[in-house]
């Protein structure tokens, strides 16, 4: 096997590691702190199912942002939904044995990738045109972006200008990686960049702003229900004090 | 008055561009050793600030998951950075929301994250240093916790959970504001926010009795700490004596009178306000809250009811159930000892907008609204009340029910623009324990965002009356309306309107 193809499948392991062990720590750790007080942002939810739909309008539609700004809604809506089509895409790689019947027809997903260079651009442009934004961005800001440009353009040229490296090759590649049965890698330079840079970007995300994406789910202003009344809410810490306190009380009376 | 620039009121709401550091400065007034040592935080700025600072920062980290989830996962979208009536009165990049944030997500980074130890530079990452803690208190008092840039945050990310626990971490370290800590002094030593003790108090609640029967020829009672009437009512202590609050308090005495609930005030108690929000202590929060507690049980009430006070609205509706127990729905036996003794067919605690709206639904008040004919009259949001509680337990019930209210008592009411009201309020610009005339230049640039909507409303419909819900927007908007060109009387109290145009009887209702 060739250096690089050693090279990149140790790569993909210690990126991996470090998403999942990252992404790990720090889910648990917005899970284990608890929320003292009910503090959701109006307009908030009575109900579980108003509840729900609120958070699904965020994360799937943007509906705060959309209320704050059109521009940054539409680059950053564009954006991400691109990435969540050629996500979709490249299950195509990775998916073990035959490919079930949707992802035989997600050719035509490649096109997201417009979106999503559009999107990205959009939001690169913003940020250094609007003066607010480019007063609080800094360079890792644009470096995310950067990143993420650098992917998308890459993966765009294998795509639209013919140098894609062999599709069953890369297949296999990807294959190899899950049941550890790993085989060569094809060694287009393009190729290899994207690879590289979605790793570097697959590494970083637990230590970056990229924790968005789970910590949406834990935003207590997002997340709770309008019920403070009916409902007696308290933390595990404030809890243990009450309680010290009326053991103390009650040795006092006694 | 006229030494601050005030920009001439255009009708609609212009994004500035950024002036760098056009807001630096000192801050508020600093407490004193004795005020803060009243409190139990340090007398004054002590050696080991840093370290200290620091630990206390991982401890809020640690028991706030919105202190800890909203420093991890600002994307730097922007999308707020236009959303702050300080930014936008004042053009100082640091007071957007995200840049105030970033005052103390910076520091976050530094002592706590892999990126900001080993690469400050690359990710905005700063060292706690003398400079960075003048910027502290300096920006954390341009905040007044108003919540209006969370609703426009694409993560609901609430720079007021930010400034609240940074205010915290100054008054672990012996930096607190003078003007919220000798307040929270007084309620701790005498139980309201203006020192005042049980016989003045009394003395003041009598000559309004009197005043009353006067102006109206009617005996409306003001009872003080009886017992087991049937509702505690906890208002802000300006209610008893500032313009225009106590037309509103007469209100409230009006309301009840008809009502034939028998009610009574706590001279332990006379406190609605609860400071202990803005300076983010749970602790002293707590304590504010357990006064009223003890007051409820004392005299043996079952229903507390909350005056015309925008914080002490969220503090009371979001909670006091958590800080103490009023409420409903508790577990433990610490909160059911008091909720036992609430009467469940209510809310608990409730509004006095709840209250009166409740009676006007149940056709109990009768307006003659001609009174308030001269008025044409437009509803401030607060923002604790919009974007922090519910009234009537109703979707929205905390923009429907002051409206309610309102237009049972006046022909003539008319909305500001829409992008200024309800969820989208602006400020005051004197929340937040900033009322103070230290900080008069701030207030006055903070409120050009209300006053340009208020600017609108005039134009368009004659507006000149402005009711608000609040004790705080009520003080703040006579003290700057004058800058703006307008009378400082428009401002007035919701149930001042009630009040005005109530039918009373001459004597009280008995209770059905
Ligand atoms: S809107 Fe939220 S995510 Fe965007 S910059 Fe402001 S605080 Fe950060
Ligand atoms: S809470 Fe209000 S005052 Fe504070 S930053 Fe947000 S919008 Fe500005």
């Amino acid at each position: 096997m060739s250096l690089i193809s050693i090279l990149f499948i140790l790569l993909f392991y210690f990126s991996l590691l470090l998403f999942v062990v990252g992404l790990a720590r720090k889910v648990a750790q917005y899970w284990r702190t608890p929320a003292p007080f009910k503090i959701p942002i109006a307009p908030a939810p009575q109900t579980l199912p108003k509840l729900y739909l609120r958070m699904l309008r965020e994360i799937f539609l943007f509906e705060s942002l959309f209320k704050a700004n059109k521009w940054t809604w539409f680059f950053g809506w564009v954006f991400h939904f691109g990435l969540v089509l050629l996500f979709f895409r490249h299950l195509v790689y990775f998916w073990p044995g035959e490919l079930p019947e949707i992802l035989l027809h997600s050719s035509p997903l490649r096109f997201a990738a417009f979106p999503l260079m559009l999107g990205l651009l959009g939001l690169l442009g913003r940020r250094v045109i609007v003066d607010r934004v480019r007063y609080i961005s800094s360079p890792s800001d644009y470096l995310m972006l950067i990143l993420l440009i650098a992917i998308a353009f890459t993966g765009a040229l294998m795509t639209f200008f013919h140098n894609h490296p062999n599709m069953l090759l890369v297949k296999n590649f990807a294959q190899g990686l899950i049941t550890l049965n790993w085989s060569e890698l094809p060694e287009e330079g393009i190729f290899l960049a994207h690879i590289f840079l979605v790793l570097v970007l697959v590494a970083i995300f637990p230590i970056s702003k990229l924790l968005h994406a789970p910590g949406v789910f834990f935003s207590p202003t997002l997340n709770q229900l309008d019920n403070a009344r009916k409902k007696r809410h308290i933390s595990s810490w404030a809890l243990e004090k009450e309680e010290n306190e009326n053991g103390q009380d009650l040795e006092k009376n006694n | 008055m006229s030494d601050i620039k005030v920009e001439k009121l255009k009708t609609y709401i212009e994004t500035p561009l950024i002036e760098i550091d056009s807001m630096k400065g000192v801050g508020p007034f600093k407490a004193n050793k004795e005020t803060q040592e009243e409190l139990g935080f340090p007398g004054e700025k002590i050696d080991n600030w840093k370290e200290v600072a620091i630990n206390k920062i991982a401890d809020t980290v640690s028991k706030y998951r919105s202190v800890q989830v909203f420093l991890d996962i600002c994307v730097k979208c922007g999308a707020c950075t236009d959303k702050c009536h300080y930014y936008l009165g004042t053009s100082d990049p640091k007071n957007m929301p995200v840049a105030r944030q970033d005052l103390f997500r910076s520091v976050y980074r530094r002592y706590f994250t892999f990126s900001g130890k080993y690469f400050p530079k690359l990710v905005g990452a700063k060292d706690l240093d003398d400079e960075m803690l003048d910027d502290w208190y300096n920006y954390f008092h341009q905040c007044s916790q108003c919540r209006r840039c969370s609703v426009f945050c694409p993560y609901g990310i609430d720079t007021a959970e930010i400034s609240m626990a940074a205010r915290e971490v100054m008054n672990s370290i012996g930096v607190g504001q003078k003007y919220s800590n000798q307040i929270l002094g007084k309620v701790k030593k005498i139980g309201n926010n203006l020192g005042m003790p049980e016989p003045a108090f009394k003395d003041t609640l009598l000559d309004l009795e009197e005043e009353i029967e006067q102006e109206t020829g009617v005996a409306i009672r003001i009872p003080i700490d009886k017992k087991d009437v049937e509702v505690l009512l906890v208002a802000p202590s300006a209610d008893f004596f500032a313009e225009p609050h106590i037309d509103g308090f007469i209100g409230y005495a009006k309301v009840f009178h008809q009502s034939g609930v028998s009610w009574t005030l706590s001279s332990y108690a006379s406190e609605a306000a609860n400071f202990g929000m803005f300076i983010g202590s749970y602790e002293v929060m707590r304590q504010g809250a357990l006064r009223i507690r003890k007051a409820a049980i004392d005299l043996g009430v079952s229903r507390v009811i909350v005056g015309e006070c925008g914080h002490a609205w969220r503090v009371a509706y979001s909670f006091w159930n958590t800080l103490s127990g009023l409420g409903g729905g508790a577990g433990d036996e610490y909160a059911l000892q008091l909720q036992k003794q609430l009467d469940k067919r209510y809310p608990q605690p409730q509004h006095i907008i709840e209250f009166t709206y409740d009676l006007i639904q149940q056709g109990k008040l009768v307006f003659d609204k001609s009174r308030n004919d001269h008025r044409v009259v437009t509803f401030h949001d607060s923002c604790n009340i919009a974007r922090g509680s519910n009234m009537g337990d109703i979707e929205n019930g905390q923009f429907i029910l002051p409206r309610e209210v309102i237009k049972a008592a006046c022909s003539n009411f008319v909305d500001m623009p829409i992008e200024t009201i309800k969820i989208s309020t602006f400020c005051c610009g004197g929340g937040g324990g900033l009322l103070t005339d230290d900080l008069i230049e701030l207030r006055v640039k903070g409120a050009l965002p209300r006053m340009q909507a208020l600017k609108q409303a005039e134009e368009s419909d004659a507006v000149n009356t402005m009711a608000a819900l609040c004790a705080i927007c009520k003080s703040q908007f006579s003290k700057v309306l004058p800058y703006y060109e307008f009378d400082p009387y428009m401002v007035v109290s919701v149930h001042q309107l009630v009040g005005e145009a109530i039918i009373l009887d001459k004597e009280p209702k008995s209770k059905n």
